[in-house]
């Protein structure tokens, strides 16, 4: 398959990129790792007049934790958050994230960033990036500004980024202690999307109280959904069988799937029950340092 | 657009439209025709090749992307008219039938070998997870693999 022609532009520097997106403005897509566009691209699902390649510039991939936060430039592989020790070591809803996007080849080219600013409702970083409270930073002509996750995603394959600008860093507030976290998908054959995947990310007090819960949704409504309610019913309560299932029931009463392959609108729905239960047991057992 | 790359040590250089892929520029313009094209969608895998030491699909990478950087190929492999070691385990273990992914699945493992010299069945299969093999010799492949792996064990004791 052949995608439809375009003019490549590969700016060395982020103020070319920028200058350049907003000049082309809605004619222009970003190439970050690829994985997605160019398959839409060879399908014509997305036919862009330009080509705005972001690999040639300098300095927009690391991980590294400081004041407080991990921040993550863009053009991060999955492959590389997969291998870092600091994500290994303190983040592990990261990590378990990055290991099941796709498959390792493509996460030798899949970009952190790319897998944000594309907004596919059934990509995977979304859910677990509202779950942990991330921030993103975007870079336009004007400058530098910070949106917090939960108002990134504004519809299907649409985010708060405005023309011109370019997502360039993702910030993790630091866990605190006694903080774990957990990612669980079903996909039917490695390489496929999520038929749903649930992110979960807990800090308990030192009396095993739940300080602080995040809950994040992958591929079951048009955008990714931050389970609200489920996050506010432990709030304040110990985890045991009965506030876990019933913060597993309001996370599946948040979800809005549709039927397709994959399945029905009830299993789905009972699948994201199943998978809070599972994610939060997990991520209490890593809170409390049993792994 | 100009492009210049280093595909198994040689330099090539080609007048590219900015939409050709980089695995039609392999095959149709530099005629190295050893990677294959399968699924063309991302799934299969059988158009891998190294790109600085690293495998991808280069079914989903532009030619243009490839400027400047250094690519290995199925070609790569075979030193002075002698089989690498896991193109020999492929052989020993039957770990091919079609043949068709078996490109894709070389440099995979050729990868995969130089970061895990003693590599698990579990990690073999990990590894092998975006390499699809339609004849389903999933089996010999891991055999082969374990083949290429001691042999290179071997090898480096010597």
């Amino acid at each position: 398959m052949i995608p439809a022609a375009f003019e490549y532009h590969a700016p060395a520097s982020l103020d070319d990129a920028t200058a350049l997106l907003a000049r082309l403005g809605e004619d222009a897509k970003i190439l970050s790792g690829g994985q997605s566009l160019i398959p839409l691209m060879k399908l014509r699902l997305s036919s862009p007049p330009h080509v705005v390649d972001i690999n040639g510039i300098p300095g927009l991939s690391y991980v590294r934790e400081a004041d407080g936060v991990l921040a993550i430039g863009a053009l991060t592989r999955e492959s590389e958050l997969e291998e870092s020790e600091i994500v290994r070591a303190r983040y592990p809803l990261l990590h378990d994230t990055c290991r099941v996007i796709a498959d390792p080849l493509v996460r030798n080219l899949a970009t952190i960033g790319g897998n944000l600013a594309h907004a596919d409702p059934a990509n995977d970083h979304p859910a677990t990036m509202l779950a942990l409270g991330a921030e993103v930073v975007a870079r336009g002509p004007r400058g530098e500004r910070r949106l917090p996750i939960a108002s990134f995603f504004t519809g299907p394959f649409e985010t708060a980024l405005v023309p011109g600008e370019i997502l360039v860093e993702i910030r993790i507030p630091a866990p605190a202690a006694r903080s774990g976290g957990a990612y669980l998908k079903l996909e039917r054959k490695v390489g496929d999307f999520a038929t749903a995947a649930v992110a979960v990310q807990l800090t308990l007090r030192p009396d095993g109280v739940c300080e602080q819960a995040g809950i994040g949704l992958t591929n079951v409504g048009l955008t990714p959904i931050k389970a609200v309610q489920a996050e506010a019913s432990l709030r304040g309560k110990r985890l045991d069988d009965t506030t876990i299932a019933q913060a597993a029931r309001l996370a599946a009463a948040a979800a809005e799937p549709s039927e397709d392959l994959r399945g029905s609108v009830e299993y789905k729905k009972d699948l994201v029950r199943v998978l809070t239960g599972r994610a939060l047991r997990k991520a209490v057992e890593r809170a409390e340092g049993r792994r | 657009m100009r492009v210049q790359l280093s595909i198994n040590g040689e330099k090539h250089e080609a007048d590219v439209e900015p939409r050709l892929l980089l695995v039609h520029l392999i095959r149709d313009v530099l005629r190295l025709t050893g990677t294959h094209i399968g699924c063309d969608t991302t799934h299969c895998g059988a158009c891998t090749v190294l790109l600085e030491g690293r495998p991808v699909k280069s079914c989903t990478m532009f030619a243009v992307q490839a400027n400047g950087k250094s690519l290995m190929t199925v070609e790569g492999l075979e030193q002075n008219g002698k089989l690498h070691p896991l193109q020999e385990g492929f052989m020993a273990e039957h770990g091919l039938q079609c043949g068709y992914c078996t490109p894709g699945m070389l440099m995979t493992g050729y990868a995969f070998l130089g970061q895990h010299p003693t590599p698990t069945e579990d990690e073999i299969r990990v590894a092998i997870s975006g390499n699809l093999c339609r004849c389903t010799g999933y089996v010999n492949i891991v055999k082969a693999v374990q083949h290429a792996a001691a042999t290179l064990r071997e090898g480096a004791a010597r």
